[in-house]
C-alpha cells in the first residue's frame, strides 16, 4: 500500500484555500457598511470565509486526488483495498469540527452581545409597519410622525421599536446589517448606530402580501443640526391610535370589530 | 357495467368521490340549518361549501378505489376477498393504475408520480425566473407571482423530494433487506394514493377566487389565516402529503426492525437501509406538528377560532415554533435518505467497504437526535424569546459534525479505491460531495446569528437551500435513479445521454445559485417580484442558467422513456454489488425470492476474496458456508 503524500496534500489545502479566500475576500460581499455593528459583523463575515475555504479546499483536494490516483482503467475487474475505517481519523475529524464550530458559536456569541449593547442615550423612534408602507413616530420630538421616509442623527444610537398593525413585516437595512421582525400583538426592537451618513433603502423583508416587493422606506442619516431642522418641517403627529398601548390597542380593535359585525380575515361573521 | 361498478376500481372510485363531494356538501347545509345560520351564505375566507367536500371527497374516492375494502371486510367479521396477491406484480401498464399492493409496482408508481410533480414545480420555476429576468414586472402581477413561489416549494417540497425518497426506498429496501414485501403492503398502498390526491389539492388552489395559495410554502400566519380560499387547499393538501409520509414511515419501521433476513443484524444493513430508519424516526416524530400546524390555521379560518389571532388573545409566533419543530426535521428527512444512496453508489462504484461504516450509521442517529433541538435557526429575527437563539445557534452549528463526518467518510471511501466513473449514478454522488459541501457551509454561516441577521430571508438564503435541496438532494435522486434504473426496468439506460444531463445539471445548477449567494448579501431579500436595476445583471444570468438547468432535465426524459423501451437488456447485477437487491432477477419476480436469503457478512466487503453478504435460496445447499470475517487491513496514516 502507497503511503499519501501528506506533505502535498497539506500543501496544496493550503494554496487552494489562499487563493480561494484572496478572491473572496476582494469582493465586498454585504455590500457598504455603514453602521457601528457593521464592523464586528463583517469581520465574523471574513473570518468565516476564510475557514470556509479551507474546509472547501479540503474536499476539493481530497475529491481532486483520489480521482487523479485511484481512477480504475477501463476494464479493470479487481476491487480496491478492504479498508474499514481508521479510528484515530475519525477521531479526527469528529473532534476537529467540534471545536471548529464551538469556537465559531463562541465567537458568534460575543459578536452578538457587542452588537446588541444598549446605550442609555439612544434614540427612540416607533416604526409601524402596515400592509405595505411604513410610518415612524419621533416620541422625543413631540410625536412627529413621518410617512414612507425616516431621518436619524449619524453617530447616536437609535432603537427602533416595531409595531406591526396587521401581519407580520421586517425591518432590514442592508447597510446597517441589521433586521427585526415587526410581529403583531409583540414589541420588538433594532439597536444600530448609523455611522455614515447618506441615504439609504428600509426593506421588509418578511412576505406581508401583493405589495411585499414594494414595502421599502427611505432612510436619510444626516447631522444632528439637518436632523433637527428636519424634525421641525414635520408637521404630522403620530395618530391617536398608533400611541395606544397594547391593552388598549385590543380593546379599539374589539370595539370596532362589534361595531363592523365580523373580524377580518377571519372568515367568520356574526349573522 | 354493474359489475364494473361493484368492484374496487376507477368506476367505482368515480362515483365514491361524487358521493364524497354530495357527503361533505350536505354535511355543511345541515350543520348550518342545525345552527340556524344562513344554508348557503358563502364567506369570504371560510367557504365552508367548498372546503368540507374537498376533505370528504378524497376518502369517497378511495373507498370507491378499493383503498379500504379488505378492512372493512375484516372489521365486519366478513370473508376477506382473497385478492392478497391478486394485486402483486404488474402484467401490463394498467396494473400500475390500480390499487396495487406490490411494494415493487408501488415504488414504481411514486417514482414517475412525483417525476411528473418534478416538471410542474420546475415549470414554475421557470416561469418565476422569467419575471426575475429583468428588474419590472413582466410576465406576472405581484399577486400572482407569490402564488408561484409558494406552489412552487410546496410542490416541490411534498410532492417530488420527500415522496421520491420514499417510492426509491419502497422499491429497492425490502428487496435490500431480504424481505418478500413491506410489512404492511395495504397500507403501502394507500401511502401512494394519497400523493396524487395531495398535488390535485395544491394545484387545483389555482383554480380557487383569490387564486393560489400565496403565503409561501411557510404559510405563516397571520397572513396565511386572512389569506382567501387558496390557503385552505394549502391546509388540507398538507394533511393527505403528511399522512402519506407518516404511514409509509411507520412502514419502514417495522420492516426494518421485523423482516430483515436471518443473519442481518444491525451493523451488517447496508447505508440506505440505516438512512431510511433515521428518516422514518424523523417521519413519524416530526411530521404530525406541520398538520397540527395547519388545522390550526385551518381552524383559525373556518372555524373562527383564534390561535394565532392576537386580537383575541393569539400567539403569532407559536406557529412558526410549530411549523419548523416539523420543518427543521423535515430538511433532514429530505437529505439523510440521499445519504443512503450515495453511501450505496460511492461504495459500489470505489470497489471499497464504506470507510468507517459504523460511525456513519452513528451520525445518521446523530443528526436524528441533533435535528429536534435546532428549529428556532429559522427565527433568529423572529422575535423570539432573546435567550434561546444562543443555544439554538449551538446545536445548529453541531449539526455540522455528523455531517461533515459523512462527507469526510466519503472521501475516505474513494482512497485506495478502484474508481470506476462510467455510470451517471457515480458522477452525481461525486458532484453531491463537492456540492452539497457548499450548502453545509452557508448553512453553518446561517447558523451564526449575526451573520443571519443579515442574510436571513434574503437570497443568500435561496442560494443555501437550493445549493442542499438541488445539489444535495435532487442529485442524489437522480443517482438513484439511474443507480436502479436496471434493476427497477431490467433494461439499461444510455450513459452518453447520461452525461450530457450529468454536466448540464452540475453547470447550470452552480451557474444558477452561485451568484444567489452573493445578490442576497447585498440587498436583495427572498420573496420578491422585482428589485433595485443594480440586481439586473445578475439575475439575467441566473434565469439564463435557469433555463439551461431545465431544458437539461428534457434529456434525462427522454433518457429514461426511451430506454425503458428499448433499451439493451441489464443484466442482474450489471454494477457488480454486493447487496441482496443485485443478486435477484432485473426486474425482481414478484414476491422477490424463492426463498429468503441468509446474510453472512457485511453488505460492502469488497476486496476480500471469497466475501460474502448473502447466500440466495437454493445455493451452497448442505455446504456450510463460513461466516465471512471482514478482513483487518487499516489505513496508513
Ligand atoms: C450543515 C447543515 C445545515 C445547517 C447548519 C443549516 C442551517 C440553516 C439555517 C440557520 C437556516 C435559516 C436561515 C434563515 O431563514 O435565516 C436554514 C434554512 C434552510 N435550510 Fe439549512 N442548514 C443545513 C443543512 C440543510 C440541509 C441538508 C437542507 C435540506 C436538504 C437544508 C434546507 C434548508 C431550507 C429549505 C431552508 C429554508 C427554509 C425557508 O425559510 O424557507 N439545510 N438552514
Ligand atoms: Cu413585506
Ligand atoms: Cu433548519
Amino acid at each position: 500500500m502507497t503511503r499519501l503524500p501528506i506533505l502535498k496534500m497539506v500543501l496544496a489545502v493550503i494554496v487552494l484555500s489562499v487563493i480561494q479566500s484572496v478572491i473572496m475576500l476582494q469582493f465586498d460581499w454585504f455590500g457598504d457598511a455603514a453602521s457601528v455593528e457593521a464592523g464586528p459583523i463583517d469581520t465574523l463575515l471574513e473570518v468565516t470565509i476564510i475557514l470556509s475555504s479551507f474546509v472547501f479546499a479540503i474536499v476539493c483536494v481530497a475529491l481532486g486526488y483520489a480521482l487523479y490516483k485511484w481512477r480504475a482503467k477501463p476494464g479493470d475487474e479487481s476491487d480496491g483495498l478492504p479498508i474499514h475505517g481508521n479510528t484515530r481519523l475519525e477521531i479526527i475529524w469528529t473532534v476537529i469540527p467540534v471545536i471548529l464550530v464551538l469556537g465559531l458559536g463562541g465567537y458568534s456569541w460575543a459578536v452578538l452581545e457587542d452588537i446588541e449593547k444598549e446605550d442609555e442615550n439612544a434614540l427612540t423612534i416607533n416604526t409601524y409597519a402596515q400592509q405595505f408602507a411604513w410610518t415612524f413616530g419621533y416620541p422625543e420630538n413631540g410625536n412627529k410622525w413621518s410617512e414612507g421616509e425616516f431621518h436619524v442623527p449619524v453617530g447616536r444610537q437609535v432603537h427602533f421599536e416595531l409595531q406591526a398593525q396587521d401581519v407580520i413585516h421586517s425591518f432590514w437595512v442592508p447597510e446597517w446589517r441589521i433586521k427585526m421582525d415587526a410581529v403583531p400583538g409583540l414589541a420588538t426592537d433594532v439597536i444600530v448606530t448609523p455611522e455614515k451618513e447618506g441615504t439609504y433603502q428600509l426593506i421588509c423583508t418578511e412576505l406581508c402580501g401583493f405589495g411585499h416587493t414594494t414595502m421599502r422606506a427611505k432612510v436619510v442619516v444626516e447631522s444632528q443640526e439637518e436632523f433637527d431642522a428636519w424634525i421641525k418641517e414635520q408637521t404630522q403627529e403620530v395618530p391617536e391610535d398608533l400611541l395606544l398601548t397594547k391593552d388598549q390597542y385590543l380593546e379599539k380593535q374589539k370595539q370596532l370589530e362589534e361595531q363592523s359585525g365580523g373580524i377580518e380575515g377571519s372568515g367568520v361573521q356574526e349573522e | 357495467m354493474a359489475a364494473a361498478i361493484r368492484q374496487p376500481g376507477w368506476y367505482r372510485g368515480a362515483i365514491g368521490l361524487v358521493l364524497g363531494a354530495a357527503f361533505g356538501f350536505g354535511l355543511v347545509v345541515a350543520l348550518r340549518a342545525i345552527s340556524g345560520l344562513d344554508v348557503f351564505q358563502t364567506e369570504q375566507t371560510g367557504y365552508p361549501h367548498i372546503v368540507v367536500p374537498l376533505i370528504t371527497a378524497p376518502f369517497g374516492f378511495l373507498f370507491g378505489f378499493g383503498a379500504f375494502d379488505y378492512w372493512f371486510r375484516w372489521a365486519a367479521g366478513k370473508p376477506t376477498i382473497p385478492e392478497d396477491h391478486s394485486g402483486h406484480g404488474a402484467y401490463s401498464w394498467k396494473d400500475y393504475f390500480k390499487f396495487n399492493t406490490d411494494h415493487k409496482v408501488i415504488g414504481t408508481q411514486y417514482v414517475v408520480t412525483t417525476m411528473i410533480f418534478f416538471l410542474i414545480g420546475g415549470l414554475l420555476a421557470l416561469l418565476i425566473r422569467a419575471e426575475l429576468a429583468q428588474p419590472g414586472a413582466q410576465i406576472v402581477a405581484a399577486n400572482t407571482y407569490n402564488g408561484l413561489f409558494s406552489t412552487h416549494a410546496v410542490v416541490m417540497i411534498f410532492l417530488f423530494i420527500i415522496p421520491i425518497f420514499a417510492g426509491l426506498a419502497n422499491y429497492v429496501l425490502p428487496l435490500m433487506i431480504g424481505a418478500p414485501d413491506m410489512a404492511f403492503p395495504r397500507l403501502n398502498a394507500l401511502s401512494f394514493w394519497l400523493l396524487p390526491i395531495a398535488g390535485i389539492i395544491f394545484l387545483a388552489s389555482f383554480l380557487a377566487p383569490g387564486g393560489a395559495f400565496d403565503a409561501g410554502w411557510t404559510g405563516y400566519a397571520p397572513l396565511s389565516t386572512g389569506a382567501p380560499l387558496g390557503q385552505s387547499f394549502f391546509n388540507i393538501g398538507v394533511q393527505f402529503a403528511g399522512a402519506s409520509s407518516i404511514a409509509t414511515a411507520l412502514n419502514f419501521l417495522v420492516t426494518i426492525i421485523t423482516m430483515r433476513a436471518p443473519g442481518m443484524n444491525l451493523w451488517r444493513m447496508p447505508l440506505l437501509v440505516w438512512a431510511n430508519l433515521s428518516t422514518s424516526l424523523l417521519v413519524v416524530g416530526a411530521t404530525p406538528f406541520v398538520a397540527g400546524a395547519q388545522f390550526m390555521v385551518f381552524f383559525d379560518r373556518i372555524l373562527g377560532m383564534n390561535f394565532f389571532n392576537f386580537l383575541e388573545g393569539g400567539d403569532v409566533i407559536s406557529y412558526q415554533h410549530i411549523f419548523w419543530f416539523y420543518s427543521h426535521p423535515a430538511v433532514y428527512i429530505m437529505m439523510l435518505p440521499g445519504f443512503g444512496i450515495v453511501s450505496e453508489i460511492i461504495s459500489t462504484h470505489a470497489r471499497k467497504p464504506v470507510f468507517g461504516y459504523r460511525l456513519m450509521a452513528l451520525a445518521l442517529i446523530g443528526i436524528v437526535v441533533l435535528s429536534y433541538s435546532v428549529w428556532a435557526h429559522h427565527m433568529f429575527v423572529a422575535g423570539m424569546f432573546d435567550w434561546l437563539r444562543v443555544p439554538i445557534m449551538i446545536t445548529t452549528l453541531l449539526i455540522a459534525v455528523p455531517t461533515g463526518i459523512k462527507v469526510f467518510s466519503w472521501l475516505g471511501t474513494l482512497f485506495y479505491g478502484k474508481i470506476h466513473t462510467y455510470s451517471t449514478a457515480m458522477l452525481f454522488s461525486l458532484a453531491f460531495i463537492i456540492t452539497f459541501t457548499v450548502g453545509g457551509i452557508s448553512g453553518v454561516m446561517l447558523g451564526m446569528i449575526p451573520i443571519d441577521i443579515h442574510v436571513s430571508d434574503t437570497y443568500f438564503v435561496v442560494a443555501h437551500i437550493h445549493f442542499v435541496l438541488f445539489g444535495g438532494s435532487v442529485f442524489t435522486i437522480f443517482a438513484g435513479i439511474y443507480h436502479w434504473f436496471p434493476k427497477m426496468t431490467g433494461r439499461m439506460y444510455d450513459e452518453r445521454l447520461g452525461r450530457v444531463h450529468f454536466w448540464g445539471t452540475v453547470i447550470g445548477t452552480w451557474l444558477t445559485f452561485i451568484p444567489m449567494h452573493w445578490v442576497g448579501m447585498d440587498g436583495m431579500p427572498r420573496r420578491v417580484a422585482d428589485y433595485a436595476s443594480q440586481y439586473g445583471d445578475w439575475n439575467l444570468m441566473i434565469s439564463i442558467s435557469a433555463f439551461l438547468l431545465g431544458a437539461t432535465q428534457l434529456v434525462f426524459l427522454y433518457n429514461m422513456i426511451v430506454s425503458w423501451r428499448f433499451g439493451p437488456k441489464a443484466g442482474n447485477n450489471p454494477w457488480r454489488a454486493n447487496t441482496i437487491e443485485w443478486q435477484v432477477s432485473s426486474p425482481p419476480p414478484v414476491f422477490n425470492f424463492d426463498e429468503i436469503p441468509r446474510v453472512v457478512g457485511g453488505p460492502y466487503e469488497y476486496g476480500t476474496p471469497g466475501a460474502r453478504h448473502a447466500i440466495m435460496g437454493g445455493e451452497g445447499e448442505g455446504a456450510e458456508i463460513p461466516e465471512t470475517k471482514p478482513s483487518t487491513v487499516t489505513a496508513p496514516s
